[in-house]
């Protein structure tokens, strides 16, 4: 799974004699590309309304993109998420540039999403299972479902992750620096790298 | 009483060993990516992987950068507003005179030399080996002259 768009998807069933201007729904959805975009369209839509995918239409798609990309917003995300003992919701903060940054890259999208799940999942199922829980649970995009991603105010922020982030003065050490330097690398080094600040 | 322990950990890290630390205002050098080797400042910080960072005078777009592929100097552009525009980090870089700062550094000038001497050709390199020779007769001669006198 790659990067994650956010998409407005406007659809309605096919005009009949009997409903000749039929009602248009409108969803903002997350999704790699626009193809799955639609998919999950008529997936949530069937969910909602009786409307399928053979009787209606797509009426427009277009993607949405932050407005102001380079101002650090905090957000927070709504999850539903299918494990392998059952369906639980979620909410989760961020930090980020942009709605869809949680997912900005696959290691992030990896790192945030589902590690986020295994340790809910590892907490969980500690008392029951102590060993090899985490390492097999795979939360796929198919098993997520994101039902809402809203921009936070500063008071709004919640979870202490993010909010001790929010700090005019912050200010932290990095407690250890590898060098990635870019082209070859050597495998034998006549001096052992510092890993110091 | 968490904040208090929180604070003297935070206290441990003034007075010990760490000296450079993500801020606002802190020059980075970037070692990583298309804009590997140069200067930038962090405007914001995001979060514990990555900060908001922008470079107008050398020639770095605003952008968010994981901290894993830059490294912090030791310069510090002090009372630098967070999140300020890039005309503003230009002035402030300016002001500060950071690159100037940084070319005097002990650490620009490794980079600089390293990068003189990958550009070496073949010839740069023979007379290079010639001017070391002389330079290290005129030692070893000096030196033979001191035990001389000495014994």
């Amino acid at each position: 799974m790659g990067r994650l768009h956010e998409y407005q998807v406007i659809g309605r069933k096919l005009p009949s004699e009997k409903d000749p201007v039929p009602s248009l729904y409108r969803m903002r959805l997350f999704a790699p590309n626009e193809v799955v975009a639609k998919s999950r369209f008529w997936y949530f839509l069937t969910k909602l309304r009786k409307i399928k995918k053979a009787a209606g239409e797509i009426v427009s798609i277009n993607e949405i993109f932050e407005k102001r990309p380079l101002r650090i917003k905090n957000y927070g995300i709504f999850l539903r998420y299918d494990s392998r003992s059952g369906t639980h919701n979620m909410y989760k903060e961020y930090r980020e540039l942009t709605r869809y940054g949680f997912a900005s890259s696959d290691l992030i999208y990896r790192c945030i999403l589902i590690n986020w799940i295994r340790v809910f999942l590892e907490i969980k199922k500690q008392k029951r299972r102590n060993q090899d829980m985490a390492a097999r649970h795979r939360a796929r995009f198919s098993s997520i479902q994101i039902i809402r991603v809203a921009e936070l105010k500063t008071p709004q922020v919640k979870r202490p992750y993010i909010r001790q982030l929010i700090d005019s003065k912050l200010k932290f050490p990095l407690p250890h620096r590898v060098v990635r330097g870019g082209g070859k690398k050597s495998t034998f080094l006549a001096k052992r790298p510092s890993t110091f600040y | 009483m968490t904040d208090k322990i929180f604070l003297l950990y935070l206290d441990s890290f003034q007075s010990s060993a760490f000296k450079r630390f993500v801020e606002v205002g802190r020059v980075v050098f970037i070692n990583y990516g298309e804009d590997a080797g140069k200067l930038a400042v962090i405007v914001d910080i995001i979060d514990h992987n990555r900060a908001l960072i922008d470079g107008p005078t050398t020639g770095v777009a605003r952008h968010s950068h994981a901290f894993r592929r830059l490294t912090l100097t030791d310069l510090v552009i002090k009372g630098f507003p967070r999140g300020s525009r890039s005309s503003i980090v230009r002035k402030y870089f300016e002001k500060e005179e950071i690159l100037e700062k940084w070319n005097q550094s002990a650490w620009a000038k490794k980079l600089d030399n390293r990068r003189k001497k990958a550009a070496l050709t073949d010839f740069d390199r023979f007379k290079l080996l010639k001017l070391k020779k002389q330079r290290r007769r005129v030692v070893q001669v000096e030196l033979a002259s001191l035990k001389k006198n000495k014994k």
